[in-house]
C-alpha cells in the first residue's frame, strides 16, 4: 500500500520490519528522527529490540560491535560528526567482520558547524571497510535498508553496510513510499544466522584478537575479499527484491537516457532526481545528454561505470564534498574506472551543494553547457558558488 | 617458520580464534627477545614470580614452582626483577638453552 512518509520514517519502517535484536544509537541532526521513531516502537512494544541509549556515537558503534559479536542482529544510524566519532570503531566492526547495518543521514562536517546535506561524512567512512549504498528517494532508502541487511548478513560478506540518504532533502521530505507488507519484508530479509557467537558458551571463541606482522596483512586481504563479494551478492539480492516488488532495480548503477548520450553527469544520491529533470529539459531541445547514478559506492563498480560511459564524449562528475588537496572522491573513482578503457570521455569535476547549498536544475544545466567545450584538466570546477 | 604460516584464504572470519581458550592453541611467546632462565637451587619457592607474571607463565606443579611456560612467556623480565634470590636470569633468546 502506498503511503506518504519522510525518508526517516521509511528507514524506521524497514528497521521495524527487520526488528534487529539490538539497536544502539545516539541522536544527531538530521538522523535523530530515526532513533526517535525506533525508540517509540520499542516503548509501544511493537518491536522487541534492545534499544541501547548510549552516551556517544563511539559508544553506539562499540555497543553494536559487542552485540554483533555476541550473536545479535544489530542496526544503528547516524550523521556527520556522529559518524566521525564512530569511524574508529567502524573500522573495527569491518575488520571483525560484523554485519552491522546503519542509515547515514548525509550531513556536512564541521567547521564551520552546519547541519545540512553534503557527502563529507560518507566520504570520511569511504575506506573503513563498510559497503555503501546511495539512495535517490525515500522509496530507495526503504528498499535498500532491507537489501543492505540481507547483503551484510550473507555468509560470503559479513561486513557493515551504510545506507546513505541525503540529510533533509530525503530525511525530512514527505514522499510517496510503497513499503512491503510486514510478512513479505521479514521473509525477504530472512532469519539472522550468528557466526561464532560469544554467547554460545558450548563453542567458545576469542574475538578482537591481535595480529603481528606475520598475520595482519593476510587478515586484511581476507577482509578485502569480503567487500569484493558484496558485488555479486548485491546483484543477487537486488534481483530477488526486484522480482518481489516489481521495482526497476538492476545493477550497481542506474543510467538515465544514457544510451545515445554525448554528455553525461555522474552523481550520488538525491541529486540524481534534479539531474534527470535537467536532462529531460535538454532532451526536449534535442541535446543528447544523460545521467549516471551510482547506487553502490563501495565496492565501487569500476567495470560497469566504464561500460556505461565509454561512448560518452564529455562527462561531468559531481562531488558533494571536497577531498581537500585532491580531486573529488567520486571523480577519482570514475577516472580510475576509465583508465583501462580505450574509449574515454573527457572528464570534468564539479564540487557542488556543500552544507545544504540548494542543488538546482540550473546548476546541472550549467554543467552540461560548460562541458561541451571542456578540455582534459585536473582543476576543480564549482556549481552554485559565489566567487 | 614461513612455511607454517597460513595464507589469507585459510584464516578464520575476522581473526576469530576458535576453541575459546586461545592460550592452548596459540604459542604467543614466539616474539620473545629474552627468556628467563630459572635456577632451581637458588629458588626459595616464595612465588613472587608467579604473582607478578602478567602472562601466567610461571608453572606451578603440586604447589611448587617447577619452571617456565616458554610457549607463552613474552620475556618481559618481571620475574627476574622481582626475584629476591636472583634465581631467574634474563638471557638473550638466541643464547637460550631451554627446549622448544
Amino acid at each position: 500500500m502506498r503511503k506518504v512518509m519522510t525518508g526517516h520514517k521509511a528507514v524506521a519502517e524497514a528497521m521495524r520490519q527487520i526488528e534487529p535484536d539490538v539497536v544502539a544509537v545516539y541522536p544527531i541532526t538530521p538522523q535523530s528522527e530515526i532513533a526517535e521513531y525506533y525508540a517509540q516502537y520499542v516503548h509501544d512494544g511493537i518491536v522487541h529490540s534492545e534499544l541501547v541509549p548510549v552516551e556517544s556515537e563511539h559508544s553506539a558503534m562499540s555497543a553494536c560491535v559487542g552485540a554483533a559479536a555476541a550473536g545479535a542482529r544489530v542496526m544503528t544510524a547516524t550523521s556527520s560528526q556522529g559518524l566521525a566519532l564512530m569511524v574508529e570503531v567502524l573500522y573495527i566492526a569491518a575488520g571483525m567482520r560484523l554485519p552491522i547495518v546503519m542509515a547515514l543521514a548525509n550531513r556536512s562536517l564541521s567547521a564551520p558547524i552546519n547541519i545540512h546535506c553534503d557527502h563529507a561524512d560518507a566520504y570520511l567512512a569511504r575506506d573503513a571497510g563498510a559497503f555503501q549504498i546511495f539512495c535517490e528517494s525515500a522509496q530507495e532508502a526503504y528498499d535498500y535498508t532491507l537489501i543492505a541487511q540481507r547483503i551484510a548478513e550473507h555468509e560470503k560478506v559479513r561486513i557493515p553496510g551504510i545506507v546513505n540518504l541525503d540529510g533533509f532533502t530525503l530525511t525530512h521530505t514527505s514522499q510517496v513510499v510503497e513499503p512491503l507488507e510486514d510478512e513479505r519484508a521479514k521473509k525477504f530479509v530472512g532469519p539472522f544466522k550468528a557466526l561464532f557467537p560469544l554467547l554460545d558458551v558450548d563453542h567458545p571463541v576469542s574475538w578482537g584478537t591481535f595480529a603481528m606482522p606475520d598475520y595482519y596483512f593476510e587478515l586484511k586481504r581476507a577482509q578485502a575479499a569480503a567487500i569484493e563479494e558484496v558485488a555479486g551478492v548485491f546483484l543477487e539480492v537486488q534481483r530477488a527484491y526486484a522480482s518481489l516488488t516489481g521495482r526497476r532495480y538492476a545493477g550497481f548503477i542506474e543510467p538515465y537516457r544514457l544510451d545515445d548520450a554525448e554528455r553525461a553527469v555522474v552523481v550520488l544520491g538525491s541529486t540524481a532526481g534534479t539531474a534527470k529533470v535537467a536532462v529531460d529539459q535538454l532532451r526536449e531541445k534535442g541535446e543528447k545528454v544523460g545521467v549516471l547514478k551510482v547506487w553502490l559506492y563501495r565496492p565501487f563498480p569500476y567495470a560497469e561505470v566504464a561500460r556505461a560511459l565509454g561512448h560518452v564524449k564529455q562527462v561531468a562528475v559531481l562531488d558533494r564534498a571536497f577531498s581537500f588537496g585532491a580531486m573529488g572522491a567520486l571523480y577519482n573513482d570514475v577516472a580510475a574506472a576509465l583508465v583501462p578503457s580505450e574509449r574515454r570521455p573527457v572528464l570534468s569535476n564539479y564540487i557542488y551543494g556543500l552544507g545544504g547549498r540548494d542543488v538546482t536544475v540550473e546548476q546541472i544545466l550549467q554543467a552540461f553547457a560548460e562541458v561541451k567545450t571542456a578540455r582534459p584538466t585536473t582543476g576543480l570546477r564549482y556549481l552554485g558558488l559565489r566567487e | 617458520m614461513a612455511d607454517e604460516l597460513k595464507g589469507w584464504k585459510d584464516l578464520p572470519l575476522g581473526g576469530v580464534v576458535p576453541g575459546g581458550a586461545a592460550r592452548e592453541l596459540n604459542k604467543t611467546g614466539s616474539w620473545r627477545a629474552e627468556r628467563p632462565i630459572w635456577n632451581e637451587e637458588k629458588c626459595i619457592q616464595c612465588f613472587q614470580c608467579w604473582l607478578h607474571c602478567p602472562d601466567d607463565s610461571i608453572v606451578l606443579t603440586a604447589g611448587k614452582m617447577t619452571g617456565i611456560d616458554y610457549d607463552h612467556c613474552k620475556g618481559c623480565g618481571l620475574c627476574a626483577a622481582i626475584c629476591p634470590k636472583d634465581a631467574l636470569e634474563m638471557v638473550p633468546e638466541r643464547e637460550g638453552t631451554c627446549a622448544k
